[in-house]
């Protein structure tokens, strides 16, 4: 099969799409692109279906030799891009041929970024989506991404055409203010708890990874003793354990947990949460549901028109 | 029934809380109106998660608006009346204590018990699986013997075996694969709650039955290599 051969990669590089939907009965986590935003960006540009599975990097980077005889990819994220060792931009499409080195540096700013490549990568579906799981073992890649791993792609070659490119003005912008819904659980809190959490910034730490990021700063107040009867949560849930320090999970999070939840995080925040790495700082901003289903039926509304708004070259 | 509390969750979900305790007349009704819910397929409902006592259900706002959404859910509920579940009950065959039951005898001594009791006693208890959550296929059971209520570990173990079968607080649990976890392991089921490529993938559901029976090593392994092939072990009972 032909597609993209690893030369080198960073272990945090995963494919992932928009995610497994319909297991969580079952305890299975939703997984699927951290930063949905890039994601679907990163597919507009080489034309596929927006929620095609795309290599999911986080840091760092890797390289790529095309095994292809030809391949058209775009890259959503802030990164250090080059091929055959010539800086490119991201958020463009570049068609490659056979024997092209891709390769993925670092973030010039944030910490994600997303690898889309026309028809997307071939990959088996596991319970509905090819995003992986690594701590359960589900769907991805798996041990092909190490060195001299082989990514097959569904196309083995593709047409020269008019490139595409998503303008700076169009693009996520990063952002450390993050718009929360206070609830469901933000009675077992005192108002000086709630205060603390609404007034304070916090810094996200070091073990932060896709399961959740871990906030450091002043201790919230519980009314309770920090225990509930384990129920479901969701990606933007924030749980306070009994020390007083959020965590708010993220795409890998569990499915059910035993904290309080003191509020839940817009959805099209997670896409900023997604770009803070260990050490940046944030704040929570309190919204009402209405805003916060403004946003994202504002936000789904810009990617059902994304195609009209990509320029060509 | 006591109606739930229903709570907006950000922009996509709506928490159902019924009575805040954990039994099994509270997680019935749970998992009713999930059935109910799942049997009305409502437009823009994405996925319905139950758990001991509450019911997340995931939906898309660009499809359904909030205030449809509670409306039909409060429809549902007036018109609701407790069916019967049908209910399905699982016997799961242990091996008790060795590497993978290494606490047995803590917890033995903890409660100033012989061994042998506290396997009768585990195996002797009514279960049901009132929530699976945390890692594919993680049974949570109620119906612990208050003898054996048990506090966790003070520092969760990194790995704990596939298939283990611990006991935390006053919870039963059906181990999957290995994760991290501070509960007490009593032993090991050669049975796959989840095994990959399977089918079905996943045996259990909230609201099984489960009652455990001791088996020795030697029956451990070579039931443990029919599992491996993909056989179930076990077929469930109507009640």
């Amino acid at each position: 099969m032909n597609g993209l051969q690893v030369i080198h990669l960073t272990p945090l590089c995963q494919l992932q799409d928009l995610g497994r939907r319909g297991w969580q009965v079952q305890g299975v986590t939703r997984s699927g692109a951290m930063d949905r935003f890039n994601l679907r960006v990163a597919n507009a540009l080489v034309g596929n279906h927006l929620g095609t599975a795309c290599l999911e990097f986080a840091l760092t980077g890797g390289e790529f030799k095309v095994s292809a005889h030809s391949l058209r990819i775009a890259f959503a994220g802030e990164f250090e891009l080059t091929i055959n060792g010539a800086a490119q931009p991201c958020f463009v499409s570049h068609r490659l041929c056979r024997g092209d080195v891709l390769t993925v540096g670092t973030p010039r700013r944030g910490v994600r970024g997303y690898l889309a490549v026309a028809g997307g990568f071939a990959c088996k579906p596991e319970l509905g989506s090819c995003s992986t799981h690594s701590r359960s073992g589900i769907g991805g890649f798996g041990d092909r991404l190490r060195a001299g791993g082989e990514l097959p792609t569904q196309l083995n070659a593709v047409a020269h055409g008019l490139e595409r490119s998503l303008r700076p003005a169009l693009r996520r912008p990063l952002s450390r203010e993050i718009r929360v819904v206070r609830g469901p659980q933000d009675e077992h809190f005192t108002a000086m708890g709630l205060q603390t959490f609404f007034k304070s910034q916090y810094t996200v730490a070091q073990d932060s990874d896709r399961m959740g990021l871990r906030l450091e700063g002043p201790s919230i107040e519980h009314a309770g003793d920090g225990n509930i009867i384990s129920d479901p949560v969701l990606p933007g849930s924030i749980q306070v354990p009994a020390a007083g320090q959020p965590i708010v999970l993220m795409a890998d999070g569990p499915t059910t947990g035993g904290y309080p939840k003191i509020a839940t995080v817009a959805s099209v925040d997670l896409a900023a949460l997604a770009q803070l790495a260990p050490g940046d700082p944030l704040q929570f901003i309190e919204i009402s549901v209405a805003d916060a289903q403004s946003l994202l039926i504002a936000e789904e509304s810009f990617f059902s028109s994304i195609e009209m708004r990509l320029d060509r070259f | 029934m006591q109606p739930p509390t229903i709570k907006p969750v950000s922009d996509s979900a709506l928490l159902l809380e019924f009575e805040n305790k954990i039994d099994r007349s509270t997680n019935q009704q749970v998992l009713a109106v999930q059935r109910r819910l799942a049997g009305d397929a409502l437009d823009g409902v994405v996925e319905i998660v139950p758990s001991y006592r509450s019911l997340l259900i995931h939906y898309d706002c660009t499809q359904i608006g909030l205030e449809r959404l509670q409306n039909s859910l409060l429809e549902l509920l007036a018109s609701y009346s407790a069916e019967q579940e049908t209910q399905r009950l699982w016997r799961v065959p242990v091996c008790y204590g060795g590497d993978a039951g290494c606490d047995l005898d803590e917890v033995a001594g903890l409660h100033e018990l012989d061994t042998n009791e506290v396997i009768r006693l585990h195996s002797t208890a009514e279960f049901r699986i009132y929530m699976i959550g945390f890692a594919p296929g993680w049974c949570y059971l109620g119906g612990l013997p208050e003898a054996l209520h048990t506090p966790r570990l003070e520092s969760p173990r990194l790995r704990v075996p596939r298939g283990c079968i611990p006991i935390g607080g006053q919870q039963g649990l059906i181990g999957a694969l290995p994760m991290p976890s501070g509960w007490r392991l009593l032993g090991q089921t050669p049975v796959r709650s989840y095994m990959p490529g399977r089918e079905p993938a996943f045996l259990f559901a909230p609201g099984d039955e489960i009652r455990f029976y001791a088996i020795d090593a030697k029956e451990y392994a070579s039931l443990d290599k029919a599992a491996e092939r993909g056989e179930l072990l076990i077929e469930a009972e109507t009640l």
